[in-house]
């Protein structure tokens, strides 16, 4: 099949190429060309989009999803997973390994790559767990997880809390150039917290999280990447000292790098009030100095990728006592609006081009991925979406079969329009899928 | 000027209501206790109504105090337990809450060990919902019948000195009594180990002391949690010898106290630990009014979350 795309009159903003102009964006065999040939006889379709008005982004990105496949099908399928992840304009995701089972062997993940292959729209990169069944005891077996495609290692949900285990396993991943993910979590301090540790643990009776148990993994992750040299990554920042501690060490040259979710930046701790389970994620809200400094960690540089932790879980399990039900959020569908609702509407900290750089280029470097750029040459995961558009979050449009977001009724600003992969477009929010 | 009214059909926390809602609680309460000195102590306002105590946590007392409540108010009274309930083969809090709703219960009285557990309920319930204690959150009608026994020996809630001593971070009578008696006007003093009153308490209004010295000639009154040193509070302090000597009201440390100061007890209590088995029984103490008061307050309670109308009394009292 030979579709052509003539992306007509867009503004492209390209942030690994520092590119942001007004201008045509053409694709030919999946693929970014300079321009279409004319009289082209192989090319069977011409599709053209008119995209004055909007941007032209290279797919977003987003590394840090669980797609409950395999073993949790009633909460998301790769495929549903895949269906969120382009309706909120993202081209590529990365998958936690805390599926059932664990993602902890080749044979998984090539059934998760199997899956993927036959299911999902969008492209799904694995990672493999750091240790055998995310238990924090025994490595994982790395160099087969590498041999099989992972693209980085992480126990995200469970934090390896044995210092040594952690080091080995950092120092044997640099061997084969795998990143390691860490989900920052002390559990001697988090203990059986379901919510942040502060006035409204207080007032609510709820077992508290302080942010203290972040930080000190943050802590231990920073000088274990300085002392191995190898790269480690921070999941989801929830607590302003750990932004500080991360801008410290960054600022010596300290291969670590942070990333931030849309709800850590947009809810505090005082939503729970109600005891609602859908404001129930791992590591929780916090407080506005959280929020501000983990904006102003995004806006220096301390922060460099922007994810969603998309997170499902069936209604039936969130509606349980609030101890009792399951931490996490949908994201995929919201991500996009509420960083840019956040970041360039209201606080106006960042430029269109720096949030779709940590949307797009700055976790393809991370991962080494082939992809985040508008370069000639490289397969057309192309985002064209429009800063301003304003809409109300809906859950039940959700394409998730689960329906569990804090944001059902909020209004924002920003939304993906048409979400292309591979040069061919898989959704657009007129028509929406396409099969 | 109170206004005295009660529109819900519900309570779950006292820090959603107002104060003059939560006067009018106290006003009708005090209409009740009438009901229990008489011969005949039983009124019809709940006739036909069904009311099901459903604990889940152990509780002889509150749930007591509830049956008879109820059975005051002529309702109909059933009693179960999580070990006798569905919960114990696995089915959710909602589906047994809602099995008993499709019973017709009309009141649910519930004790859970989770905080939030009787607010979960009650926005999914058409029936009443009244939270007996759910884990380290609430336990609204103990605060209820706490300032109810304060403002009847003492005249007034505003300006009193209260201090809650104990284990207040896991206590959830200790935070219905702050939100009930900050609204009121009283001074609340948290005393207690600074691993169990720690400083993020502060924002509730309240002072924070780490020693029942430094009370115990200013105050109104005392009310002494029952404090536990079982597995999971040994990080906490380390043991109930050391707690006694900082915090344990001792007969020597209640010569010190002024000759009106209220003693109070949720219950239940150990003795010779946080009070001394003397000072429980002697001067002040109004332990067991504050179990007589907690039947009025929940007859109350009941009544005015079934609809029934406030009573307003002719000379309002705070």
């Amino acid at each position: 099949m030979n579709t052509s795309l003539h992306i007509k009159g867009g503004r492209i903003i390209d942030p690994e190429n520092g590119i942001d102009r007004i201008g045509d964006l053409f694709v030919r065999d999946g693929i970014i060309v300079d321009s279409l040939p004319k009289n082209d006889k192989d090319a069977q379709v011409i599709e053209v989009i008119d995209a004055t008005g909007k941007v032209v982004s290279p797919g977003l990105i987003d590394i840090h999803v669980h797609f409950r496949e395999p073993g949790q099908s009633h909460k998301e399928t790769i495929a549903t997973g895949a269906r969120c992840a382009a309706a909120g304009g993202f081209t590529t995701v990365v998958c936690m390994p805390n599926t059932s089972p664990v993602a902890d062997s080749p044979a998984t993940i090539a059934w998760i790559q199997e899956r993927a292959a036959s299911t999902a729209c969008v492209n799904v990169f694995c990672t493999g767990a750091i240790t055998r069944g995310l238990a924090g005891e025994e490595m994982a077996p790395i160099g087969a997880l590498a041999a099989a495609g992972v693209v980085a290692l992480t126990d995200d949900g469970r934090c390896v809390q044995n210092h040594g285990v952690m080091r080995r396993a950092v120092e044997y991943a640099r061997q084969y150039g795998l990143p390691v993910m860490d989900h920052c979590q002390e559990s001697t301090l988090s203990a059986d917290g379901v919510m942040n540790e502060g006035e409204w643990s207080t007032r609510l009776g709820l077992p508290g999280w302080p942010a203290l148990a972040e930080d000190l993994i943050v802590a231990r992750n920073i000088l274990l990447a300085e002392e191995t040299g190898h790269p480690i990554h921070c999941q989801h920042i929830s607590s302003a000292h750990s932004v500080r501690l991360l801008r410290e060490a960054r600022l010596r040259g300290v291969p670590i790098t942070a990333e931030a979710c849309p709800h850590h930046i947009a809810l505090t701790d005082g939503e729970l009030k109600n005891f609602d389970t859908n404001f129930k994620m791992n590591p929780p809200l916090r407080t506005q100095a959280d929020i501000d400094e983990i904006i102003a960690g995004i806006s220096d540089g301390t922060i460099t990728i922007l994810a969603s932790d998309h997170a499902p879980h069936a209604t039936y399990e969130k509606e349980v006592e609030f101890d009792r039900a399951p931490f996490g959020i949908l994201g995929l569908e919201t991500e996009l609006a509420l960083f840019l609702e956040i970041l360039l509407h209201q606080r106006k900290t960042l430029t269109l081009p720096q949030i779709l750089a940590m949307l797009t280029v700055n976790p393809a470097k991370f991962l080494r991925l082939d992809r985040g750029t508008l370069s000639t040459g490289v397969p057309a995961d192309i985002t064209i979406l429009d800063p301003d558009h304003a809409w109300i979050v809906d859950k039940n449009e959700s394409a998730s079969l689960s329906r569990n977001t804090p944001f059902h009724g909020h209004s924002l600003r920003g939304r993906a329009l048409t979400t292309i992969v591979g040069g061919r477009v898989v959704w657009d929010l007129e028509s929406g899928f396409r099969s | 000027m109170t206004t005295h009214q009660w529109k819900h059909k519900d309570l779950c926390a006292l820090a959603d209501h107002t104060s003059d809602e939560l006067i009018t609680i106290l006003d009708t309460a005090k209409a009740f206790k009438g009901v229990g000195e008489r011969n005949l102590k039983k009124v019809p306002a709940l006739r036909g109504k069904t009311l099901v105590n459903f604990f889940i946590e152990p509780s002889t007392r509150t749930r007591i105090s509830f049956e008879l409540a109820a059975m005051r108010l002529s309702a109909d009274v059933v009693n179960i337990s999580a070990s006798a309930s569905s919960l114990e083969k696995g089915e959710t809090l909602l589906d047994t809450a809602r099995n008993l709703e499709a019973l017709r219960a009309d009141l649910i009285v519930i004790r859970h060990k989770s905080a939030g557990s009787a607010r979960f309920l009650a926005d999914r319930l058409n029936a009443s919902v009244i939270n007996a204690g759910d884990g380290a959150h609430e336990h609204p009608t103990q605060g209820l019948l706490d300032a109810f026994t304060i403002r009847e020996k003492l005249g007034s809630i505003k300006g009193v000195r209260v201090a809650i001593v104990g284990d207040i971070l896991f206590s959830r009578v200790a935070r219905s009594n702050i939100q009930l008696l900050t609204k009121l006007g009283a001074e609340v003093t948290l005393v207690g180990p600074s691993t169990l009153v720690p400083t993020t308490f502060a924002c509730l209004g309240v002072k924070l002391v780490h020693s029942i010295d430094e009370v115990l000639e200013e105050v109104d009154v005392i009310n002494l949690l029952r404090i536990q040193h079982e597995r999971q509070r040994k990080e906490y302090f380390p043991g109930l010898g050391e707690y006694t000597a900082r915090f344990g009201l001792t007969k020597k440390r209640a010569d010190r106290i002024k000759p009106q100061c209220l003693i109070m007890h949720p219950g239940p209590m150990n003795r010779g630990v946080e009070i001394d088995s003397d000072v429980a029984d002697g001067r002040g103490s109004v332990i067991l009014d504050q179990v007589t008061n907690g039947l009025a307050v929940r007859m109350a309670v009941l009544y005015l979350c079934s609809g029934g109308a406030p009573y307003a009394p002719a000379t309002p009292v705070t």
